[in-house]
């Protein structure tokens, strides 16, 4: 049975859900940008922000450890980009430079301040799998906000994403400014994942992306239809993968809500109406059936 | 604040269309470009007169599709200036309709047709708004105009190469721009749909429209266009097909022999 939640469960019962639905809208954007995978590289290259803001403060300091998360992460964004357009490296493997090199600056720096005094107490470890229940009321605020901010901007300029998702050569032809909409676009996937890290852990957050974007595909051929799906199945993940992880004592929620979310996406994979693979094969098996008794002589 | 903007340079544009007929259109001086380091534009010079159906031709990789989108700003130019209506592009936006390569977008795209054209009014509608029951009517008379009205709420991943083509165009027809550019719209497209496309094209001609076609079939060249661009990296000729289209000025863009052209040009 699942236990009375306290008002503080509660509390981050409702942020990781909100978390949820915020990163399966901008997931869906990073997917018809698809730059599903830059925002894994992304997530990983918070990590060292993270423990740079904790050692500037000296002590755990969320606002600090955010800004941290989001200036190294944005660092890895330029120097992913910088990778591709001055050398002859392609995009993927300069994803996967970044990624691997500030994932690993960041495991040394935790170690370095694992040891010293205060720091293993700091909940830095938390930052790599994830740990709903570390959060307090106020991260909790802190991140409800944050998640809502995106929401908004996503569905108040609905029409602008679409057209600069599906075709943005001509999107500046109609005068909708490029060089704004990348910047707005890499400002939400940085923001849901500094407030998502803390919850998912850098290593699953790219998860709470893609999953939830690419099981609604399964559902829909309506852009609209499928923000909307991907914000329901974020959220059902980020909520159904806290609740699991509040059974335990340590449990970390990233795994869980990563579980959870790919629990959706095999339901969406195998009984999706649009491309489902059960669905499929029952159109098929059905039109199959039809053909060869109209053929066989003497059926009817 | 931004929609104000926004509408009122479409307002302001609309308001000083009376661009006389001697007046070039479009007009475009020394112009280069390059991709990284390679240069791909050099020194190119050619104005547009209204009310001209211009094709630009030339062989595979002699920039054709970079000059547009050079004069578009959608690719970085190394010198030169690029005057539409006699002003700047920034200045005339809404003017300019562009019809990018069929190629160029993602038909899985989760979206249907009517979306798509409707996209041609965004500019219209501004920021913050929703398209209306308004804009609806005009994108399904483009539609209608394009002979596929009975497509509108059809995915667009499940439409022809001709189709798609045709939605392309109704997007630019909603726009409703004074100047337009095709980036290969007869490419890949069955006999009815290019012959939809060029009914359509000459019908914007007559309306004292002004349209570029980037173009690959020299065989329909005579027929098609009234003006010829040849063009490799830099202009070759530049006038009345009559008088442009010749084997000389063919053989001078296309190099190498000659035999083929006997079948282009009698």
């Amino acid at each position: 049975m699942i236990p009375a939640l306290s008002p503080n469960a509660q509390w981050v019962l409702f942020s990781t859900l909100i978390l949820g639905a915020a990163s399966g809208i901008v997931g869906c954007l990073a997917y018809w940008k698809r730059h599903s995978l830059l925002s894994d590289a992304l997530s990983h290259a918070a990590l060292p922000g993270v423990v740079v803001g904790f050692i500037l403060a000296g002590a755990k300091s969320v606002p600090l450890m955010i800004a941290g998360a989001a200036a190294s992460a944005l660092l890895g964004a330029w120097l992913v980009v910088g990778i591709r357009d001055h050398s002859r490296v392609k995009e993927d493997t300069a994803m996967g430079i970044v990624l691997s090199v500030f994932f690993g600056l960041g495991i040394m720096l935790l170690t370095i301040v694992n040891r010293l005094p205060g720091g293993n107490q700091a909940g830095l470890d938390s930052f790599i799998f994830g740990q709903a229940a570390s959060m307090v009321r106020k991260d909790v605020y802190a991140m409800a906000g944050l998640a809502l901010t995106v929401l908004i901007v996503t569905i108040l300029f609905f029409k602008e994403w679409k057209l600069w998702l599906f075709d943005p050569l001509f999107a500046r032809g109609l005068g909708l400014p490029g060089r704004l909409m990348d910047a707005a676009y890499l400002a939400v996937v940085v923001l849901v994942i500094v407030i998502g890290i803390q919850a998912v852990g850098v290593i699953l957050m790219a998860a709470l992306f893609i999953i939830p974007a690419v099981s609604a595909r399964y559902w829909t051929h309506s852009f609209g239809a499928m923000i909307a799906l991907s914000a329901l199945f974020g959220g059902a993940a980020g909520a159904t993968g806290t609740l699991v992880s509040t059974m335990g004592e340590g449990w970390p929620t990233g795994p869980f809500i990563v579980i959870a979310a790919a629990v959706l996406f095999l339901v969406s994979l195998a009984f999706g109406g649009r491309k489902g693979v059960l669905v499929g094969a029952l159109q098929l098996y059905i039109r199959k059936r039809r053909m060869r008794r109209r053929s066989a002589p003497g059926a009817f | 604040m931004k929609t104000e903007q926004w509408l009122e340079e479409t307002g302001q544009a609309r308001r000083t269309v009376g661009s006389g007929p001697a007046e070039p259109v479009l007009e475009v001086r020394d112009l280069s470009a390059a991709y990284r380091k390679n240069p791909v534009l050099a020194d190119v010079n050619f104005s547009v007169g209204r009310g001209t159906l211009t094709c630009i031709v030339g062989p595979n990789g002699a920039g054709k599709s970079t000059l547009l989108k050079v004069m578009l700003d959608l690719h970085p130019r190394l010198t030169g200036t690029v005057s539409f209506f006699g002003t700047t592009y920034q200045k005339v936006k809404s003017r300019v309709g562009y019809v990018p390569q069929r190629g160029a977008v993602d038909w899985d795209f989760p979206a249907d047709a009517l979306d798509v054209v409707m996209m041609g009014l965004y500019g219209q509608i501004g920021w913050l708004r929703w398209p209306r029951r308004r804009h609806r009517e005009l994108a399904l008379a483009a539609m209608e105009k394009m002979g596929i009205e009975h497509l509108a709420k059809r995915q667009i991943s499940q439409l022809s190469g001709g189709q798609q083509q045709r939605v392309f165009l109704a997007r630019a027809l909603v726009q409703d721009a004074d100047l337009y550019f095709l980036d290969e719209p007869l490419a890949g497209v069955d006999a009815a749909t290019e012959w939809a496309i060029m009914e359509t094209l000459r019908d914007l001609k007559n309306r004292g429209k002004t349209v570029l076609v980037v173009h690959h079939d020299l065989h329909t060249v005579r027929d098609y266009f009234d003006h010829v661009l040849l063009f490799n990296r830099t202009v070759i000729a530049h006038g009345p097909t009559e008088e442009t289209f010749t084997r000389d000025n063919l053989a001078r863009t296309y190099g190498g022999t000659l035999r083929w052209l006997e079948a282009v040009v009698p």
